[in-house]
């Protein structure tokens, strides 16, 4: 037998109107199967209520350049936590290192008091991703890459099969169900990537710019997915460089830049009364005054 | 525009080879092979120079002249691909007059080892026509157009053929048409060489009259003009030259329109393509194991770089039958199902940043291992067995097929094993999915093209005992020692395989981010 992490709930209907798996009922709380080592839970403030995820000290460098520099991070079981930053901040490494993908060079990653990287395979499937800038494997029709990412999961068929019906409504791609995923537009591939991470109904979302190249439409019917994921007990991460949106749509908030976080918390916390953009804009720094470019105006020529 | 494309050129060759020291590794080896290659062809400019046989010096330049411009025109087709570092593909957002990236791309292609190589040994062989000083000048001139010809050849055929091949549906039929096409030409060419080349035929009198064919093509006048010159036919010279010069500006226009095409269509943008259902999914158990392999094997229909890399394989056993060679063919019979098996050893690079989904999910590694290994089984070995049988009756060793099928499955089976370790250890430089198939990466091969060797020597060492078995059968025609190598194939493959499996899957257990990562920094 193959190690399962058993994350699969019953389907449930939410306000979207399809049927997308549930996330784990709450009641998931307590360790199970191999409990978490004793000696990682000690230092944790609330040692009965793991973080959905919790990093710890993650570095990162590749070559002379250090992506990132000592990220300390909580995030809390049922949040919605938004991860914002400028370009080149650290956030793909970030999020790439906490799902299992990229080795760090040093630091912890527990997810729901579990570490990630001392016992990948049963861990993994707790967690759903969509990662940016990878590729999917396009040559499998949009139902056909659903259905391999539920059973390199470890779902049986009948699961697969209901699932991949309820998820391909849900992210409307039903009618591009047998086009080969090369030929997706960027908004549709994220669509059906996004399908593809949450075939498992894992407890923890992780997703990196899951809006990008997204219709209006559509990133609305993502975000009253996500908004009942997260009410049923689902923890979503999202990372985004639209301020205005996570203001909107997070719980959480954390602003990272050169590899390391600035601030974290609440969105009410983090914002302090100012907009989240003014605010990211005050941490972060490096506007650039001035009148722009001259030259550049069409009467110019 | 030309100066600034020869300039990029030169600009991304200087990045790639800051990029990473084994890059460097590559270039100073690719240059060793240069200066290899054109000490040899100074070699025999000079002999030619030294000779007074004007008939010879004709004969050779024209057939080693004509060599060398279909090589340009070919090989890319079928070996190495041209480099795509300037495709014209990444062009298509600037203004650029098509006729100046013309200009610039052609000169372009030149710059690297081939190119000067070529340019050098072309110049360099005017030398031989250095009694009649007059015509060194004229050697020059039809030299350099031949250049172009080749150049622009193998461009042409190549945008050409690219943007057919980008079609998704056209791309799997018309890639197995040209190669069958190729397979015909060859096997032709060698039937009619072999058949002219019986004993006591007279090799130069053959070489002349080959010449003479070749000295009214595109490929072949350029050499044989300096010659006629040299012997005073200034008119036939003329004519050679603006054959030449007629072909450059068809194969220019040719050129124009494949590129024009392929610059308003960049990307596949055809129909898109699908399927209905869920395929192999749905007829495979509904696993990890059976996930992976229905994917694999769902690629194997639908990725053309799978096709190519196996298409050509049996060619080459049955083209050396073609020419004649009886049953020497047979030696090379564990050579192409240890190739055949060893295409997986690009499986995990071929996926490229696709990887990721097999490193999210809770899957074995052994599972990736043998998912793999069963999809490619299920292709190849029917393709070694019967490419075993047609073989053993073509050459007459029908008595012999036990003994072939040993060792032809064994090594496949050998090979598969020793990949899945490879697979799992060593990224290789691949084209990605949807990239030209015709196009190579630059530089930065070293260590796979020793990991490859290693790899293959490995493979050959594991694969011994059926071999000697194998020769001892069909060199003493003992039916026990034959049935006894097949026996001994399929143990010895089958354990190779499920060893190399294992410890593949061990390997990925552990190396997997690692090796995403390896592939996200390569493409």
């Amino acid at each position: 037998m193959r190690p399962k992490a058993d994350v699969r709930g019953p389907g449930g209907f939410y306000c979207v109107g399809v049927n997308v798996p549930e996330p784990p009922p709450p009641a998931r709380q307590e360790p199970y199967g191999q409990a978490p080592a004793p000696a990682r839970q000690t230092h944790a403030p609330q040692p009965d209520v793991p973080e959905a995820l919790r990093l710890r000290g993650l570095w990162k460098s590749f070559g002379p350049k250090t992506a990132v520099a000592g990220v300390d991070l909580d995030v809390p079981r049922g949040s919605f936590y938004g991860l914002v930053g400028p370009n080149g901040a650290g956030k793909t490494t970030t999020l790439s290192i906490s799902t299992g993908l990229l080795v760090p060079d040093a630091g912890q990653v527990l997810v729901h008091g579990r570490d990630l990287w001392a016992a990948p395979q049963q861990v993994k499937g707790m967690l759903g991703i969509l990662p940016d800038g990878l590729r999917l494997f396009d040559r499998l029709t949009g139902a056909q890459l659903i259905t391999y990412a539920g059973l390199l999961q470890g779902l049986d068929r009948e699961t697969v099969v209901s699932r991949t019906e309820d998820l391909l409504r849900a992210v409307d791609l039903v009618a591009d169900r047998d086009t080969l995923v090369v030929d997706y537009s960027a908004g549709m591939s994220k669509k059906i990537a996004l399908a593809c991470a949450l075939v498992h109904a894992p407890s923890l979302l992780v997703l990196d710019e899951p809006f990008e190249a997204v219709d209006p439409i559509s990133a609305a019917n993502i975000r009253d997915l996500l908004g009942s994921y997260v009410a049923s007990g689902g923890t979503v991460i999202v990372s985004s460089h639209v301020m205005d949106l996570v203001q909107r749509m997070c719980s959480h908030v954390a602003v990272i830049a050169a590899g390391r976080v600035l601030a974290a918390g609440t969105v009410e916390d983090v914002r302090a009364g100012a907009s989240l953009e003014d605010r990211f804009v005050e941490l972060v720094g490096g506007r650039v005054a001035g009148e722009g470019l001259a030259w550049l105006s069409t009467s110019s020529d | 525009m030309v100066e600034h494309l020869v300039r990029l050129k030169l600009t991304l060759l200087r990045n790639g080879l800051r990029r990473s020291p084994w890059q460097i590794v590559g270039m100073v080896v690719g240059a060793l092979y240069g200066v290899m290659a054109l000490i040899g062809v100074g070699v025999g400019i000079v002999a030619l120079a030294l000779s007074t046989d004007a008939s010879l010096r004709r004969a050779v330049l024209v057939v080693g002249g004509s060599a060398v411009v279909l090589g340009w025109a070919v090989l890319p087709m079928i070996a190495f691909g041209v480099d795509a570092t300037l495709d014209p593909a990444r062009f298509v957002t600037f203004p650029v007059p098509t006729r100046r990236l013309l200009a610039g791309l052609g000169l372009a292609a030149l710059i690297g080892v081939p190119g000067v190589v070529t340019v050098l040994g072309v110049l360099g062989a005017s030398v031989v026509w250095w009694r009649e000083p007059v015509v060194v000048p004229v050697a020059m001139l039809t030299g350099l157009l031949a250049v172009a010809v080749a150049v622009v050849a193998s461009r042409a055929t190549t945008t050409t053929l690219a943007s057919v091949l980008s079609g998704r549906r056209t791309r799997e039929a018309s890639a197995f048409a040209f190669l069958v096409l190729l397979a015909a030409a060859y096997l032709g060419f060698g039937r009619l060489t072999t058949g002219g080349l019986g004993p006591g035929t007279d090799l130069r009198g053959l070489l002349s009259g080959v010449a003479d064919v070749l000295g009214w093509t595109p490929v072949g006048a350029a050499w044989a003009a300096p010659a006629d010159a040299a012997a005073g036919a200034w008119g036939t010279a003329v004519l050679r030259t603006l054959v030449l010069v007629a072909s450059l500006a068809a194969l220019l226009v040719w050129w124009d329109r494949a590129m024009a095409r392929a610059l308003v269509r960049p990307a596949s943008k055809d129909a898109a393509a699908g399927a209905h259902g869920l395929g192999m999914f749905a007829r495979l158990p509904a696993t990890p194991l059976g996930a992976v392999t229905a994917r694999c094997l769902t690629y194997w229909r639908r990725d053309p770089r799978y096709i190519l890399a196996v298409a050509a394989v049996p060619l080459v056993p049955i083209a050396m039958y073609a020419f004649g060679s009886g049953s020497t063919a047979l030696w090379f019979l564990p050579m192409m199902t240890g190739i055949l098996g060893w295409s997986i050893a690009a499986d995990t690079s071929s996926d490229g940043t696709a990887f990721w989904a097999h490193v999210a999910a809770p899957l074995r590694g052994v599972d990736d291992r043998l998912g793999r290994a069963i999809a490619a089984g299920l292709v190849l070995v029917p393709l070694a067995a019967l490419l075993v049988v047609v073989l053993g009756v073509l050459t007459g060793h029908a008595d012999d097929l036990p003994a072939l099928l040993g060792v032809g499955l064994g090594t496949l089976g050998v090979s598969l094993g020793v990949a899945s370790v490879m697979s799992a250890l060593v990224v290789m430089r691949v084209q990605q999915s949807g990239e030209n198939v015709f196009g190579t990466r630059q530089g930065g091969s070293v260590v796979s093209v020793l990991s490859q060797l290693v790899g293959m020597l490995a493979v050959l060492g594991l694969s011994s005992p059926v071999l000697g078995l194998c020769v001892l059968a069909v060199v003493r025609h003992s039916a026990v020692l034959g049935w006894s190598a097949l026996v001994v194939g399929l143990a010895l493959g089958a354990t190779v395989l499920t060893v190399g499996v294992r410890w593949g899957g061990r390997l990925l257990d552990r190396r997997a981010p690692v090796i995403l990562q390896e592939i996200v920094s390569m493409v």
